[in-house]
């Protein structure tokens, strides 16, 4: 039962919630037990709640990228049927973008967002939780399609029409789940603006604001714009299954490629989703370390507004072998390639960041640096992607597996782990291990290569994705990204043996208050672990709206 | 700091203690893509476990707005609560827009470029007798290439789409003079013409359900004719969904209103439905032209 | 080049036309267009290789000079109009530089006017069919199937080293050199993609529209693809072959190609023996049906068992007619209208009488001609 509080003014959270005088202490005070995380409607606790279900997410879908490789070893089936296999890419690919990178970056929100703004908690408190809640039964469903009659769904994570309409009742379940996946991620999104938008604490104007709040609330506009158009094109599919519409079924009129235009008028924006806040991660980490304000911080705001504007006029990039007339694919590539400029402006903003620092490489910016670096490479293979006579030959290679992976893995999945190194002492209270980190660092940047530079080669050579065999020539280095992807992945189990797992049962030295000199912003301001309750009346700020002075 | 509102002094932001709505309703949610999923597949056990989960979750969500309401009227909210209310019924507003765009923009990729190509002098390798021209234009037409879909007559806008359209800018009106009695504190007017409203938006909804009726048995138009058939009931299906939520939202705050809720100065409740209800007339309006006129 | 990896246990070697061992750039070009798209890749790369050194020598010049440990005080210059308003006009005017040579390539690519032959190219799940439409050789038309060979190698999970490993079809398609080739594709369940990337061709074949692409190729000899759009289970199984002959080859194989196609055209009204029938219903079965149902007809997993299966069991032929001309789509089983009445007669009576089922029915090609209408 949601309890409610009486109207008091409570002093600030800053200086620890034991301070407070209330009158009413039960609900106050944190929650115990079960009821503490299945009830939760704080932000903090909702944000832990996010960050362990990504991992566990990042688990199976990695589990399943696994499986992948292992079959792809060598030329031949050795493990599992080209059904299952297609089954495993679909599946590695929706868990991850939908289970993994997305929720962990809310996850990141809820934790940071409050904190950082002065904010007592995130606007919707319930909401908040039942956003955490929704994903639960949507991932239930989509792991238990394994197990229902014909496999999970094979159809490619882009869900393409007509083969959706050939799979079995799991497709079903699949778009439900997505449906409410859609609806969890547009209520977050909702909280994540108002929140940004009405519940800064006075003085924090919003070019004063931290440049992960401002990643995140452009992000939360393009997740309300375009996850109800993916919801359309789902329910579409749904009907064209089952109830007889024919909007995929060229013989009532209806068009298969429409199916694609949809999905990518989300699509492209969605994997801008996976890197804005990413960015805005990485932009608190390289002024922290090169103890030097950000660089052009308002051209990070335009660079950022300009990623997303641009992203929602290039979605056919994706569609260049779909046969569209000369102008389209010219539109497109030209719309795709202009997306360079800004993301360049980014890079050279970190650089300038770094440029005359005193520069010092703890683990988090041992990754946010490695992120610059890899993400550049993506980056770059991306902008050949756009030239639309090479992507001619490179759409659906291994090529594109190559440039997504290094954008998403070395992109978004490094800046979240520089975020657990960076924030993670903020809300554990121990400080992790220098040498584990670094250890994590340098064998995920080593074997993320090792496993996904040579499927360059493979995809200019012409191997075509979602394929459980290959011609021999393309053996050798299939193995080699086979032997990367088990390093890759047993870093990640030493990451969560060797860090997550001390960091959760609060091992290791204390951590400060501020554990990074040259840190800016109000999560410093509060101790560490920072408290249940903070920033209960909002906090008065200087002129920088980076400390509180009263 | 408190911020003085009509009830009192309300906290600076108020944030609930823990709730067990919000896993509670997704402990809904659950049976009902289950059930659903499963029903459409053909088992019957799918159609329970749908009906047990919209119940649960129906249930869950009274519990949860009777809290929400509760606070409401005991004061705990302040003015920045109801800015954040306003933001989020904006951006909510904005989410349902995006979804209209997906089926609107079908209707006209349909229209204006695949049913075209299909009928295109390229493409008739391949349905070498189909003639390019939407069921609306030409009468008798059916814009399926492979002539599987039975013949159909299509719906004009004389004169029922013309009649729900005179409804739905009369239920405007109406719901515009509720506020203003609203506001001017004339809780007897603003009730009569809630119920206006609401009655407006059931008659909409029968006239659908006729206009329905009529096409599959007079005019043999149905989901399943082509791709006109499915922009059709599709649109104008989740339009007359959206209606009946709508309708739904105001009912609850004239019930409300009976209640004695709302002050003439503080009524987010209701202007959040009302803005609701604009909406859906908005975008019944885009439907009347494109669908029925055009 | 011999495998690093694997040592001798895998003797492969490059394959003319198709993939090269370990080979880590795009194909060696036989058509303009491909040679183009090499250009621009190299020319993209290059550029992108000075930008990224650029870059990153700054990073790591600062990286290594402005440290703490040695001694570096942070400079507080936080802004400057002049070089943000730089990085963003200089890389605007790079990207500009890239899509002017991208830009006419585009053009060209796109122009499949003016062709000497027009074949098109159906995608079914899972083989190519191809119909010579225009030109010399028009009226041509036949499947290329993966060879049933490595399609078992691949099961078997350790298949012989071979050159073309899952590359062999049994008909390649046949076209002459310096000839302009357009390709015109289509498919009948799902949706396919035609690539062979010595043409530097790629184009989606989408089920109930036509979509267009072309080459002309310029050296004689043999080019491979692959289906590169997912297309479900046997995805990667439906390889392309491209044979381009010299013209006077190409004129032999057409004449030799009618030749049997008159020789093979089957009288629909000729009424079978049924032993001759199941005899050639078992080819046709090897040929189309055994990559899923399996050659024992036990099928697997979602794909349906046919021996013992009641509607081949089934008195009422019909049913399993029916199938057959119109798929199952929802279940996975397409539509095999694209075979000759002879051949689903063939079929049919194959699998009524194969395995278990010891039915004696047999379907003649006239009922198929007449279920059809
Ligand atoms: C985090 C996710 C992410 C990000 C950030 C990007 C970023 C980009 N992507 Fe990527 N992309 C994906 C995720 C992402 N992509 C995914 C998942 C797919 C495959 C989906 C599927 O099919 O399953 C895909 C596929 C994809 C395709 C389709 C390929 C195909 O299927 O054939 C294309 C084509 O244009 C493309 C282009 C780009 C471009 C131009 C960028 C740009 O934003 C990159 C900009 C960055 C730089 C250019 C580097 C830094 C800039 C400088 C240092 C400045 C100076 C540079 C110059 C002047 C050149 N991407
Ligand atoms: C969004 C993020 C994301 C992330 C993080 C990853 C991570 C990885 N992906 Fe990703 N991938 C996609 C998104 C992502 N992928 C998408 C969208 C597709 C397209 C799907 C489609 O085509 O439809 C794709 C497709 C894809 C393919 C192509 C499949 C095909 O075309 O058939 C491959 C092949 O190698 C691959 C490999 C990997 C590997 C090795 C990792 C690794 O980084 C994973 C590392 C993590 C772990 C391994 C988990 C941790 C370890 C354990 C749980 C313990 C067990 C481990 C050991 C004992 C070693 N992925
Ligand atoms: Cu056909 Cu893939
Ligand atoms: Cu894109």
């Amino acid at each position: 039962m949601s309890a409610v509080l009486p109207p008091h003014g409570a002093v600030g959270g800053h200086a620890g919630h034991d301070g407070h005088a209330h009158d009413d202490h039960h609900d106050h005070h944190a929650p115990t037990g079960w009821r503490r995380w299945v009830f939760a409607t704080n932000h903090k606790d909702i944000g832990t709640l996010y960050l362990l279900f990504s991992f566990t997410m990042l688990m199976i879908g990695g589990i399943l990228a696994l499986c992948i490789r292992a079959e792809l070893f060598q030329p031949g089936l050795q493990f599992f049927n080209p059904e299952l296999f297609n089954q495993f890419t679909t599946m590695h690919g929706l868990i991850m973008v939908f289970g993994a990178i997305m929720p962990a970056f809310v996850g990141f929100a809820n934790w940071m967002l409050p904190l950082q703004i002065g904010a007592s908690d995130m606007a919707f408190a319930r909401m908040n939780n039942f956003s955490f809640w929704l994903m639960i039964p949507a991932a239930i469903m989509l792991v238990a399609s394994f197990f229902m009659p014909g496999g999970a769904p094979a159809a490619g994570w882009t869900l393409y029409a007509p083969l959706t309409l050939q799979m079995g009742p799991s497709m079903d379940a699949g778009i439900f789940a997505m449906h409410i996946l859609g609806a969890s991620s547009i209520m977050g999104s909702i909280n994540i603006i108002v929140t940004i938008l009405n519940m800064r604490a006075p003085g924090m104007t919003l070019m004063k604001m931290p440049m992960f709040a401002w990643t995140w609330l452009i992000t939360a506009y393009l997740l309300i714009a375009v996850m109800p158009v993916l919801a359309g094109a789902i329910t579409m599919t749904l009907t064209d299954r089952h109830f007889g519409t024919a909007f995929f079924n060229p013989a009532g009129g209806g068009d298969p490629v429409m199916y694609q235009h949809i999905f990518w008028f989300f699509g492209h924006p969605e994997v801008y989703i996976m890197i804005l806040p990413a960015f805005g991660i990485v932009s608190q980490i390289v002024p922290a370390f090169a103890r030097k304000k950000l660089f052009g911080y308002a051209s990070m705001v335009y660079a950022t507004a300009s990623i997303a504007i641009l992203s929602f006029i290039v979605w056919a990039h994706h569609m260049f072998a779909t046969g569209m007339p000369v102008t389209g694919q010219l539109f497109f590539m030209y719309a795709t390639m202009l997306i360079a400029v800004p993301t360049g402006v980014k890079i050279f903003n970190w650089l300038a960041t770094m440029w005359r620092g005193s520069m010092t490489f703890e683990v988090p910016m041992l990754w946010a640096v490695g992120f610059i670096f890899v993400f550049t490479m993506g980056g770059f293979t991306g902008l050949i992607c756009a030239m639309a006579p090479i992507d001619i030959q490179i759409q659906d290679t291994y090529y594109v597996v190559a440039h997504f992976h290094y954008v998403l893995v070395a992109g978004s999945l490094y800046a979240l782990f520089a975020g657990v190194y960076y924030w993670g002492p903020k809300w554990s209270g121990v400080m992790y291990s220098e040498f584990r980190g670094k250890v994590h660092f340098w064998g995920s940047l080593i074997f993320f290569n090792i496993t996904f530079f040579p499927m360059h080669f493979l995809g200019l050579a012409g191997m075509p994705r979602r394929y459980a065999d290959y011609p021999m020539q393309f053996t050798d280095f299939n193995m080699i990204a086979s032997v990367g992807a088990f390093g890759f992945g047993l870093m990640q189990v030493y990451f969560f043996l060797f860090v997550v797992v001390p960091m959760m049962r609060g091992k290791g030295a204390k951590a400060p208050q501020k554990p990074w000199e040259a840190a800016e912003g109000l999560e410093w301001e509060v101790p560490s672990p920072a408290p249940f309750h903070t920033f209960e009346t909002p906090p008065k700020l200087d002129a920088s709206a980076t400390k509180i002075i009263g | 700091m408190s911020a003085a509102t009509t009830s009192g002094s309300a906290p600076y932001y108020f944030v609930p203690g823990p709730s067990r709505h919000p896993v509670m309703a997704a402990i809904g949610l659950f049976f009902v893509i289950l059930g659903a999923g499963q029903w459409i597949n053909g088992h019957q056990w799918g159609a329970y476990s749908l009906a047990f989960g919209l119940l649960w979750w129906a249930f869950v969500l009274k519990q949860w707005f009777g809290d929400a309401i509760r606070e409401s009227e005991g004061g705990l909210y302040s003015d920045r609560i109801d800015v954040s209310f306003r933001w989020s019924m904006g951006w909510f507003i904005f989410s349902e827009v995006m979804f209209f765009a997906a089926f609107f923009g079908a209707l006209y990729w349909a229209r204006v470029f695949s049913v075209p190509a299909l009928g295109s002098l390229e493409n008739s390798l391949l349905w070498p007798d189909f003639k390019a021209v939407w069921p609306s234009v030409v009468a008798g037409a059916t814009a399926s290439p492979a002539g599987t879909v039975e013949p159909f007559t299509t719906i004009g806008p004389w004169p029922l789409p013309t009649i729900n359209t005179a409804l739905l800018l009369t239920s405007g009106v109406t719901l515009t003079i509720a506020h203003h009695a609203l506001i001017a504190g004339n809780r007897a007017k603003t009730i009569a013409f809630m119920w206006a409203t609401v009655l407006l938006g059931v008659v909409f909804l029968f006239v659908q359900g006729f206009e329905y009726a009529h096409a599959y048995k007079d005019l043999n138009l149905k989901l399943s004719s082509g791709i006109f058939g499915s922009t059709f009931f599709m649109l104008t299906g989740f339009h007359g969904f959206h209606v009946f939520v709508g309708m739904l939202m105001l009912l609850f705050i004239t019930i409300r209103l009976h209640k004695g809720h709302f002050t003439s100065e503080r009524h987010f409740g209701f202007e959040g439905s009302a803005w609701y209800w604009h909406f859906v007339d908005v975008v019944w309006l885009g439907l009347y032209v494109v669908v029925y006129w055009m | 080049m011999t495998a690093l990896a694997t040592g001798s246990a895998l003797a492969v070697n490059d394959l003319k036309g198709g993939p090269g061992v370990n080979q880590i750039n795009l194909h060696e070009p036989v058509t303009r267009i491909a040679a183009d798209q090499m250009w621009l890749h190299n020319f993209m790369l290059v550029i992108c290789l000075a930008i990224f050194v650029a870059v990153f020598g700054v990073m790591f010049y600062s990286i290594f000079k402005h440290r703490k440990s040695k001694g570096a005080v942070s400079a507080n210059f936080h802004e400057s109009v002049a070089v943000e308003i730089a990085w963003t006009v200089v890389p605007l005017l790079i990207v500009i530089g890239m899509a002017l040579p991208a830009t006419k390539v585009v053009v060209a690519m796109k122009d499949t006017t003016n062709a000497d032959l027009t074949i098109k190219a159906t995608g079914y799940q899972w083989k190519w069919g191809y119909d010579y439409l225009k030109g010399e050789g028009e009226g041509i038309g036949f499947l290329a199937t993966l060879d049933t060979e490595q399609r078992e190698a691949s099961n078997s999970g350790k298949p012989e080293p071979v050159d073309n490993y899952l590359l062999k079809v049994d008909n390649p398609l046949v076209v002459p050199v310096d000839k302009k080739v357009r390709i015109i594709t289509t498919a009948n369940d799902v949706i396919h993609a035609w690539m062979v990337p010595a043409f530097g061709v790629k184009q989606d074949a989408i089920p109930g529209f036509v979509r267009d692409t072309w080459f002309k190729a310029e050296k004689i000899g043999d080019y491979y693809g692959q289906c590169a759009e997912l297309c479900g289970k046997e995805h990667a199984y439906m390889p392309i072959h491209v044979k381009v002959v010299s013209a006077e080859d190409y004129t032999k194989w057409v004449e030799g190609e009618k030749k049997k196609l008159a020789a093979k055209a089957d009288d629909p009204s000729k009424v079978w023996e049924l032993a001759a029938l199941v005899a050639r219903g078992e080819k046709v079965y090897a040929a189309n049906c055994a990559a899923c149902h399996k050659a024992d007809g036990t099928g697997a997993g979602p794909i349906k068992a046919l021996d013992k299966s009641a509607i081949v069991l089934d008195a009422d032929k019909s049913k399993q007619i029916n199938i057959l001309l119109n798929g199952v789509m929802d279940k996975g089983m397409p539509a095999w209208k694209q075979l000759s009445d002879t051949d689903i007669a063939a079929v049919i009576s194959y699998t009524k009488n194969a395995w278990s089922n010891k039915t004696e029915q047999i379907v003649q090609p006239a009922e198929i001609v007449a279920a059809r209408k």
